[in-house]
């Protein structure tokens, strides 16, 4: 009997702020893009008041309905829209749309922008075209039939006549929206504009210095704060004295804010308000505080780590059960157990967390560097007690996001800072609040337990896991079911064995978690692909050859966590991308001495990566030659895009594992600022090819893709080089050795 | 207190604290938010300007210690992103998110004055205090040498 979790779409009540007042926050959580798609495809909006605004003068923009955090949604999705409309995308500009979620599925995660958004956009580009044929034929009194769509115009060719949309559009608006279930899309052999490389659309603004971050909004009157929060998770202030704080110069005021517990997940603390940020940081130096350290003041690596292990020597809750991989695994000649351990991660944006609010009593306005614009004017909505409608928040760009971002809690402490003072309000983090008050990627246990046959099948694959689960964060005792958040495709990999068996352990922490680039899927990746690397070893197999032939036939494996509404994992498609990577890193050609290869291949945000690693170990340090990928995100909507967020995933990959980790002591974390934290630097990038799979499938997943493979791969690598295998991570010297 | 610095080729005055960074400064007081916070404490390179024309970190700068200098900021490398470094940028798809981009070419203005045509591992030494969390290390590079092959003359600090 197994169970099917399901962590896709969930509601949840009471934030729970100050104030008492319940507030149902419907929201989903950065899951599969399917899910993405039905929420923007229910919103049905004119198309030419929602996403195309064209003026008299042909001046079009188009709307941007998602966050644009670096991941190219801000130039891939107008292409969208572009490519229906007939657009010359040299006339195009783009604004991010105003908060309305009747109108927008705004939030922004999940690897969903362009597969949530593909088809909608399409339909609302085809809509819009549609009219404005209409108006024209309708203006030349001649069938709908000879008229044609052309460089953001309606040609008629017979005549030899063409109109502007912005000759158009005022008659165009006043025409009835075609049925977008049926309105006919743009012939995909005609693209012009979707899968060719396209520069990001606000490039030279980046260069610049034009480009608005969140921290860089400004109201005339603003105030800038910073927040002394407890150091120990669930910890708060017991009392303060700000009396050395307000006679620093520039500081006005000093007051406090409670924690706000389910929903936003706020620590509270002391509020330093001044007329620079400079002067915030100095008078929260002065501030002085005795704090009530709360219940997790005991909490350790090491307490978590013998919690682990301790979970680990017990059966767990069993989460999928096929076959009796018990018995199949007691009854091998030839078995292996090993265990793997991975750390809390930190998102460590280069912007850290700010918010900017001002509450009036007749309205409020906010900019936002926000992944959850509709969650943010939810939270200013609920703390200020007016209507979401006179809430109006402005997305800005933001300095990476990697999931963070999705998070209500930085917004839900600008707004009660806004509340209590009147005044407009930033409240900028710094990089050691960033550091230390983050929802990191879950620190997790992997006990495994694998046997390959004598035709060197897979017999039986057991794998136990305990994580400091990011769904108990959402209910603390584990009822609701921690493990729906904690596998993915570690629940249904594509190996064929008769004798699978996934069970679990909540261990339970008070250290916040949350949705770390590519979620429980950096987990996972590294689990499963090392794991099978590790078999293939014990076969006396190659890595590639013992995937290929344990992935087998051509077939669909249906998503277990996601039954529903998850597409099934494509096994032609995983098979074409490790081929793919194997065949451009020349897999089995001679290297230098000392250089290794590893491989990992994966399906994750329904898509396809692979990699090969190419590494060398040197006076116990890992050299990272190169890193080959393919993908098959389905179709590109904008290759160079696409290739940009592989790169990106790639490094971001290597920051969780080449240096260093966050640990806890005391209940609080460790690390505080790029000092003992560091991030990979220019000078030990490895070379990144990425190869795309030039697929017609519709648009998946990329923003999350490209990083479950690295570690894995880079691993693999490191005992192809060494015969050392690296079980956890980041990288120890120890584990060289 | 009051103190009077050049910025982009315009004299400035402010009076402020002697001991305030120059980063909070240019941004705070002077609205000039090019120039990012990312550390505050010049390990990450976001705010990189330049100081009689060497990279400096604005976060680890007292207002005081530019008395009467030459401060450039990302805003002062062109009018209009004309800059080849900028313009490098531009051509090699740099940016992701981009918060990290103007200490990038304030720092890669400044090898390039230094290093015309830089090797990589020039590149390396002279680039690596700039953190990029989005990973764009690699169009960096590229991007470094198509302003070092631009046409003579042009890749000089502004």
């Amino acid at each position: 009997m197994t169970t099917a979790p399901a962590l896709n779409r969930r509601e949840f009540l009471k934030t729970g702020a100050a104030g008492g007042a319940a507030l149902v926050v419907a929201f989903h959580l950065p899951g599969s893009a399917f899910a993405a798609a039905q929420e923007q495809e229910k919103k049905t909006p004119n198309p030419l008041n929602a996403w195309v605004r064209i003026t008299p003068d042909n001046r079009v923009t188009l709307i941007l309905g998602k966050s644009e955090m670096g991941q190219g949604a801000m130039t891939a999705l107008p292409m969208i829209l572009a490519e229906e409309l007939y657009l010359d995308w040299k006339q195009v500009s783009v604004e991010q749309a105003p908060t309305d979620p009747k109108i927008y599925d705004h939030g922004t995660g999940g690897s969903g922008s362009v597969a949530g958004s593909w088809l909608p956009l399409r339909r609302a580009g085809a809509a819009a075209r549609e009219m404005l044929i209409t108006a024209a034929a309708q203006r030349w009194n001649v069938s709908r039939d000879t008229c044609q769509a052309q460089n953001g115009g309606v040609l008629h060719g017979a005549r030899k006549q063409f109109l502007t949309y912005g000759e158009l559009v005022g008659d165009a608006s006043k025409l009835p929206v075609p049925d977008l279930n049926t309105v006919p899309l743009k012939n995909s052999d005609d693209f012009t504009i979707v899968g060719h490389d396209r520069k990001r659309f606000e490039a030279a603004a980046k260069s610049t210095g034009a480009s608005k971050f969140g921290i860089d909004s400004r109201m005339p009157g603003m105030e800038y704060a910073v927040i002394a929060r407890c150091p120990v998770f669930g910890g708060k202030v017991a009392k303060f004295d700000a009396t050395k704080a307000k006679t620093v110069p520039g500081v006005r005021d000093v007051i406090s804010i409670d924690a706000v517990g389910q929903g936003a997940f706020t620590s509270g603390g002391v509020v330093v308000l001044a007329n620079n940020s400079w002067a915030a940081i100095q008078g929260r130096k002065a501030l002085n505080i005795t704090w009530d350290e709360g219940p997790n003041a005991e909490e350790s690596s090491d307490s978590l780590r013998k919690h682990f292990i301790e979970n680990a020597a017990k059966p767990g809750k069993i989460v999928r059960n096929e076959g009796d991989a018990e018995a199949a695994l007691s009854s091998a000649s030839k078995k292996i157990e090993v265990a793997y351990e991975l750390p809390f991660a930190p998102h460590a944006c280069m912007e850290p967390m700010n918010c900017t609010v001002h509450i009036r009593p007749d309205g409020a306005e906010a900019w936002v560097p926000t992944q959850a614009p509709q969650w943010a004017q939810g939270v200013i909505a609920q703390v200020s007690g007016l209507p979401p409608e006179k809430v109006s928040v402005h997305t800005t760009l933001m300095g990476g996001g990697f999931g963070r971002r999705y998070q209500a809690d930085f917004v839900m402490e600008a707004a009660q800072v806004a509340k209590a003072t009147g005044k407009p309000v930033q409240v900028l983090w710094t990089r050691e609040d960033d550091m230390q008050h983050d929802f990191y990627r879950p620190a997790s246990y992997h006990k495994m337990q694998g046997a390959v046959d004598a035709q060197g099948k897979l017999a039986a694959w057991k794998h136990f896991q305990s994580s400091t689960s990011i769904a108990a964060v959402w209910d603390k005792d584990g009822k609701e079911k921690p493990e729906a958040s904690e596998f993915a495709t570690a629940a249904f990999i594509p190996y064929e064995t008769p004798n699978f068996r996934v069970e679990y352990a909540l261990a339970h922490s008070g250290v916040p978690r949350a949705w770390w680039r590519s979620v429980e899927h950096s987990s996972s990746g590294f689990v499963v692909e090392t794991f099978v690397d590790e078999l293939a070893a014990a076969a006396g197999a190659d890595p590639l050859k013992f995937r290929l032939q344990l992935i087998g036939d051509a077939r669909k494996i249906p998503d277990f966590t996601n039954p529903k509404q998850g597409k099934p994992l494509d096994t032609a498609r995983l098979k074409g991308v490790l081929q793919l990577a194997a065949e451009k890193a020349g897999w089995g050609s001679p290297l230098p001495k000392g250089v290794a290869r590893g491989i990992a291949g994966y399906y994750s945000f329904e898509s396809y990566t692979a990699a090969v690693a190419e590494v060398s170990v040197e006076k116990g340090q890992v050299h990272i030659h190169r890193i080959v990928y393919a993908v098959d995100c389905g179709r590109p909507v904008n290759p160079s895009g696409v290739v940009a967020q592989v790169e990106s995933a790639a490094v971001y990959a290597l920051s969780a594992m080449m240096k260093d980790a966050i640990t806890i002591d005391r209940g609080r974390v460790q690390q505080a600022n790029f000092n003992d934290y560091d991030m990979p630097r220019i000078s030990e990038m490895p070379r990144i090819e990425v190869h795309l799979v030039m697929s017609k499938e519709d648009p998946t997943g990329i923003g999350e893709p490209g990083l479950p493979v690295v570690a894995p791969a880079v691993g693999n690598a490191v005992f192809a080089a060494t015969g050392k295998r690296l079980r956890r991570l980041p990288i120890k010297p120890e584990d060289l050795a | 207190m009051a103190t009077t610095f050049i910025l982009n080729g315009k004299s400035q005055t402010v009076d402020v604290s002697p001991d305030m960074p120059l980063l909070w400064v240019l941004r705070d007081t002077l609205d000039k938010t090019g120039t990012k916070f990312g550390c505050g404490a010049g390990l990450c390179g976001a705010c990189t300007v330049h100081i009689n024309g060497e990279a400096a970190r604005s976060c680890q700068t007292a207002i005081s210690a530019v008395a009467g200098k030459k401060v450039t900021t990302i805003e002062g490398l062109s009018a209009d992103g004309s800059h080849p470094v900028q313009l490098a940028w531009i051509a090699e798809d740099v940016p992701q998110c981009g918060y990290c981009q103007s200490g990038q070419i304030m720092s890669a203005v400044a090898l390039l004055a230094k290093k015309p045509n830089p090797s990589d591992t020039d590149i390396d030494d002279f680039m690596s205090g700039n953190i990029c969390r989005c990973g764009t290390y690699q169009r960096i590079r590229k991007a470094i040498h198509r302003a070092a092959a631009a046409p003579a003359g042009k890749a000089k600090s502004a």
